[in-house]
């Protein structure tokens, strides 16, 4: 199958981009390369095209109690204008998919879901859908811009009359962005502050272009996936197929906090009780490499010489200087403090489980 | 860019061989490839290896390579510097950066790598 891509994909090749295979897109991993991409994103600004990202607009008078069903976070508590992290769970508690829940109106909320699950998502919303809800497949018609850094923000204010200070995280506002009707959003995949804008993909190489001028005082950056993902690990936010997938359940995860049981029923909450009930044997957990090497997905993690647990993201914290990842360990090990084993090559490297997030931006 | 006296791989190795001693590093287009490069692995003095195996890793910040030994020989000497300054491969590949040198045991290997020429045109193919 032909690689899909982005109204982007010419300008990022114009740019020299390198172009990857990621779950079936072509896009951008890196521009200048993922140091100063990486750098450019915590001390500065940089620009991403996340137009993969895929979008579903649940509409009708039961629009709430559709997302309240499918998700395990709170929905009915989302103000006008507010979006929260969430995630869509199958019946036995293991993830379809994580995802973000914005409140456009009363009957009408949109959610962003990741680029490669979009179609599965849609097809798990429209098959538990037995309230009165539309629900649409909205990726076609939105293309995404990421701005994110400590800087973010009077770059994305040169290009819009909507007073954005006031704006808060994980709010949203729907307005205009430099004369396209846009949804300008407070969030973003990288622990700093920063904007997501979805505008109609007829927009998006003018409004690249335009926020690459408006941040040229600043020195913003495009910046790949490969930033994406340093950024987001040290971050400690779970990347669906890594930290999380159909056999993890959100308490493995320690995804605890997005979890609402109390909020009514939804799919999965049977299998969430039960397993709390149980007591989980596995967990999450965050870890620093000590000795010399680099832990890499899917490497395995030894206690003692045993097969413990395997890392599920793992790579170099360009902004803390040292080599990290997540993990999933038996329980007790899970605890931060704890001395583990990478195996590298066949060869075990010595690991230290950490407490996450790694990062924290200062406020 | 590509030196005359060395010799290539299709992996994007290079060997400069003076007096039965190569000198292994990878080419240029391979540290452009992996972007930056934050870790490399020598292989230890004395160690043996062998054409087409693996001898040394490099790592970028996404991911990392296994680095093929475009001869065969012992490693009479390793690149330490490399382990405190990685990007040293980046800035310097042909040169700085070689990774390490290795006595021929089969010095008609360096028949079988590419020229400057057909490496470049080999490139220009990809």
């Amino acid at each position: 199958m032909a690689l899909l891509k982005t109204p982007l994909n010419a300008v990022h090749r114009s740019l020299g981009a390198k172009m990857v295979d990621f779950g079936g897109w072509d896009m951008p991993v890196e521009y200048r390369g993922v140091l100063d991409e990486h750098r450019a994103v915590r001390h500065g600004v940089g620009l991403f095209d996340v137009s993969h990202m895929g979008e579903i607009d649940v509409r009708g008078p039961q629009a709430l109690d559709l997302v309240q069903y499918v998700t395990v976070n709170d929905a009915s508590k989302l103000k006008l204008g507010q979006a929260q992290y969430s995630a869509l769970l199958y019946g036995h508690g293991g993830f379809v998919d994580d995802i973000l829940v914005h409140k456009v109106a009363d009957e009408h909320y949109f959610l962003c879901v990741n680029a490669s699950n979009q179609d599965k998502d849609y097809d798990h919303i429209v098959a538990n859908n037995r309230f009165a809800a539309t629900v649409e497949n909205a990726g076609p018609r939105f293309a995404q811009l990421a701005v994110q850094g400590p800087l973010a923000t009077g770059v994305v204010q040169k290009l819009t009359d909507i007073n954005l200070a006031p704006i808060k995280r994980y709010h949203f506002v729907d307005g205009h962005f430099s004369g396209a009707p846009a949804r300008i959003a407070r969030t973003g995949y990288t622990g700093e502050d920063g904007w997501e804008i979805y505008v109609a993909p007829e927009h998006a190489v003018r409004l690249w272009n335009e926020i690459l001028t408006a941040g040229k005082s600043v020195e913003i950056i495009p910046c790949g996936l490969g930033a994406r993902n340093t950024l987001r690990l040290e971050s400690a936010m779970p990347l669906y197929g890594h930290e999380i997938h159909a056999s993890i359940t959100p308490w493995e995860a320690g995804l605890d906090w997005i979890v609402k049981l109390d909020k009514g029923d939804f799919l999965g909450r049977e299998a969430l009780v039960k397993q709390k009930q149980q007591g989980i044997t596995r967990k999450l957990a965050g870890f620093e490499v000590k000795g010399r090497g680099i832990a890499r997905d899917g490497y395995e993690i030894l206690a003692n010489g045993v097969g413990s647990g395997w890392v599920t993201s793992g790579g170099p914290a360009p902004a803390l200087n040292k080599n990290i990842g997540m993990c999933f360990l038996p329980l007790p090990l899970s605890e931060p403090g704890n001395a583990i084993e990478i195996s590298v090559r066949g060869r075990g490297v010595e690991a230290v489980t950490i407490p996450m997030p790694f990062y924290k931006r200062a406020r | 860019m590509y030196p005359d006296n060395y010799r290539y791989t299709k992996e994007h190795e290079w060997v400069h061989v003076e007096n039965g001693i190569g000198t292994i590093g990878i080419t240029d287009h391979a540290q452009h490839e992996l972007g930056d490069i934050v870790f490399v692995e020598v292989p230890k003095v004395g160690t043996h290896v062998e054409q087409g195996k693996t001898f040394a890793v490099v790592e970028s910040v996404k991911a990392a390579s296994e680095i093929f030994a475009p001869v065969s020989g012992e490693v009479i000497e390793s690149n330490d510097v490399l382990t405190s300054t990685p990007e040293l491969l980046n800035s310097d590949a042909h040169s700085a950066g070689w990774i390490a040198k290795i006595k021929l045991s089969v010095p008609e290997e360096i028949d079988r790598l590419l020229s400057p020429t057909d490496y470049q045109a080999y490139l220009g193919e990809g």
